[in-house]
């Protein structure tokens, strides 16, 4: 086998990102994003910001003619209150172009199923996607791609790669959510101490953050709305020193979480994975990872909250 | 807060009352006998595999064959909770395991991940499948969707309201179980990896360490990212401490309106406590229950039922989101006092009605002068100080010391065997 059909056999990974307006939309594109994911907050979960469906209509124009992808994050755990508009949202989405709907709740399914809808399906229930049968029979009720848990080892990924019968992502960067509350714990917590409301603290363009008393260097984000409360971890997660093992693994596509990161932040680290999968798929043979990736994050990492791999090298135990 | 109906808007809204099944935990063989007897419908278990509490003693195959006689004989069912969120690596065997199930005579499995709700459709074609609560279950097209998919019971997500447990009911002919008492997790349930990261145990797979009930502080950063400087402090030294901590869901006083809405089976949460707390809060709600199947309108709260559970809950209580969204009063942000003021001391072997004298088998250390009360499931409630003790062969004992040792006393009023003696404790 030449070189050169070896890195034609090489399927680049696609790599994504979160983006909470259009402007990021197109900053991350010109950074190197094939995809980015937003959605509207009344039926999505964990973005950082909203956007209407005309705003999504819009992102879906730009990133077209740019021969990129937008997906559509519909993720919520829906209660009663949002079925009856949920059809109609998801029958906008595809109006609108969207490239891929990702979901968790069953309900969104059905409003697809009985609506007939086209659409393309990514499915994700965050920290509960952990087997490839499991991924294979979301596949089989019409996702096309499952998003798995942040809490699955390098092993344990290569398993679901060669299980699953489906295109799978995994996220390489960035915080994740590690608790889901339907509770408004911050709310409820100051209420206690007898301060009368929470500060609107996000809309002062400040941040929660928990102290877990024994671990006084560990800072986790907690997000509170009036959908409830989301712990996020308090490290990042940064696979560009062995991106090259995971892409070794063929592993469809790649996500970076843009949640509570500047956009300075995000797009240097778009950059750099660009460049690194780039390099990767010119020459797998020639590839080497470059300390001046890594550099490049660091300089706007925030020096509280380290740069780990995650759960891609820890054994659990139960 | 209790919901009040007049007869007519009863009458309106429902012509027959259906009577719920009454499920409860048992975390060991003993256990499921005396969630039974003390008025269980149904018992739920652990395997060896697949369960969400690695730490209990969990049931192996024989000790399942045996529940399950036991159940028969007493006209209950018994499921299995095989709800983990699988990974790869739990895959092989799971086939075989439902298998053996299906040949024990398992009623149903309680199951979150589909991995094991396709497997056990092939494998155990003759075991029901309950939706796992881990599913997060909160409206009624996915309930909708589960059916579908061959599921003939979904225990809803614990966020479910009364009102939109009615409304599911009202949309989808299916069974709806919900949990009426016991402990919560503070998140949806199986959406909480704070063990994982804190402890490397996997909390959808039985490790959870309950890192929801540890303290934290709570800070407000200046800027709207993270940065190097800690600005102010919302927790303050001296004051309670930031938790995610829950208190337990009790439902007993609000039976009728469980029972209105039309929820099929009524779970009491508990694999890891005592046989002491499983029947004495079955054995409240089983009165409870009845009473009002009896006769709804005579129906009455009664105060001993709610002195029951109080005499075996481990936490606080609250009544989740079935009326309204928690707040701060139903979380636990103080130190948790022990609310448990009582103990099993022993449990009644014989009873000779001539004598009035009983036999009972020593469960925790008791002696002459200590007050003790009986209670059972044929009404056993009485409250007596203990007389002379003696062992089986009539020597006198100053104290019951030795575990399952056989003590003869007098009891002050008729028991019978299986009756529960607890003691106060200090």
């Amino acid at each position: 086998m030449s070189d050169n059909q070896a890195s034609d056999a090489f399927r680049k990974p696609e790599i994504s990102i979160s983006a909470g307006s259009l402007e990021e939309v197109k900053q991350y594109i010109e950074a190197g994003a094939d995809a980015v994911v937003v959605g509207d907050l009344t039926y999505a979960e964990r973005l950082p910001g909203s956007m209407p469906v005309t705003l999504i209509a819009e992102a879906v124009k730009l990133a077209h003619e740019r021969q990129t992808r937008v997906y559509a994050a519909v993720n919520k755990i829906f209660d009663h209150s949002l079925l009856p508009g949920l059809g109609d949202h998801l029958q906008s989405l595809q109006d609108a172009g969207v490239d891929a709907v990702i979901f968790g709740d069953p309900a969104v399914l059905m409003a697809v199923r009985e609506r007939g809808l086209g659409l393309r399906l990514h499915w994700t229930a965050e920290m509960t996607t952990t087997n490839y049968m499991t991924a294979n029979y979301w596949a089989s009720k019409g996702a096309s791609r499952t998003i798995l848990a942040r809490e699955l080892n390098l092993e344990e990924i290569a398993g679901f790669r060669r299980g699953a019968n489906h295109e799978i992502q995994i996220q390489v960067h960035g915080m994740t959510n590690i608790y889901h509350s339907k509770r408004k714990l911050v709310k409820h917590y100051l209420t206690h101490r007898g301060k009368k409301l929470a500060p609107q603290y996000e809309q002062d363009g400040k941040l929660l953050y928990l102290v877990e008393q024994e671990r006084p260097d560990e800072r986790y984000p907690i997000i509170e709305n009036e959908n409830g409360t989301l712990i996020m971890s308090s490290y990042d997660i940064c696979t560009i020193e062995c991106l090259d093992e995971l892409m070794e693994l063929g592993i469809d596509a790649f996500y970076i979480e843009g949640l509570l990161k500047s956009v300075e932040y995000n797009k240097t680290v778009m950059r750099v994975y660009r460049e690194a999968i780039d390099a990767y798929a010119a020459d797998p043979a020639a590839y080497e990872f470059r300390d001046e990736w890594l550099d490049a994050i660091h300089e706007l990492q925030d020096p509280g909250r380290e740069l780990t791999f995650g759960f891609l090298f820890k054994e659990q135990v139960y | 807060m209790t919901i009040t109906m007049s007869r007519e808007e009863m009458l309106g809204k429902r012509r027959k009352l259906a009577l719920p099944e009454l499920l409860a935990p048992a975390g060991n063989l003993e256990k499921l006998k005396f969630a039974i007897r003390y008025g269980a419908d149904a018992v739920y278990i652990g395997g060896q595999r697949y369960g969400l509490r690695s730490n209990a003693d969990n049931f192996s195959f024989d000790e399942m064959r045996e529940g399950v006689a036991f159940a028969r004989q007493h006209g209950a069912k018994v499921f299995v909770a095989t709800n983990i969120y699988a990974h790869n690596e739990d895959l092989p065997g799971l086939h075989d395991y439902l298998s053996e199930l299906d040949r024990i005579g398992i009623d149903a499995i309680i199951v979150a991940d589909p991995a094991i709700i396709e497997t056990a459709k092939r494998a155990a074609p003759n075991v029901e499948l309950h939706l796992s609560t881990q599913q997060s279950t909160l409206n009624w097209q996915a309930v909708r969707f589960w059916k579908d998919e061959g599921v003939s019971r979904v225990v809803l997500a614990r966020e479910a309201s009364m009102r939109e447990i009615e409304e599911i009911k009202e949309h989808v002919d299916i069974e709806i179980e919900v949990f009426i008492h016991g402990a919560m997790c503070s998140s949806y349930s199986g959406r909480c990896v704070l063990s994982n990261h804190f402890t490397d145990r996997d909390s959808n797979r039985g490790g959870c360490c309950q890192s929801c009930r540890w303290k934290y502080d709570l800070f407000v950063s200046e800027e709207d990212l993270m940065t190097e400087s800690y600005s102010a402090r919302l927790t303050a030294d001296g004051e309670d401490p930031f938790t995610m901590s829950s208190k337990d869901m009790c439902m007993i006083e609000h039976i009728p309106a469980l029972i209105r809405s039309g929820v099929d089976s009524f779970k009491i949460e508990g694999r890891m406590k005592s046989i002491h707390y499983v029947a004495t809060v079955v054995n409240a709600y089983r009165q409870a229950i009845d009473a009002y199947m009896r006769d709804p309108f005579a129906y009455e709260l009664k105060q001993e039922w709610l002195e029951e559970i109080g005499k075996a809950a481990n936490r606080p209580v609250s009544t989740g989101f079935f009326f309204e969204e928690p707040d701060h009063d139903d979380h636990i942000y103080t130190p948790e006092d022990k609310p448990q003021a009582y103990d099993f001391a022993g449990l009644v072997m014989d009873y000779d009605a001539a004598s009035g004298m009983a036999v009972i088998e020593q469960r925790n250390h008791f002696k002459p002068g200590q007050e003790v009360e009986f209670i059972g499931p044929d009404g056993t409630h009485f409250k007596q100080i203990v007389g002379d003790i003696y062992d089986t062969d009539g020597r006198p004992l100053d104290a019951a010391r030795h575990p399952l040792q056989l003590i003869r006393m007098h009891v002050e009023q008729p028991v019978h065997k299986f009756d529960m003696m607890r003691k106060k404790l200090n």
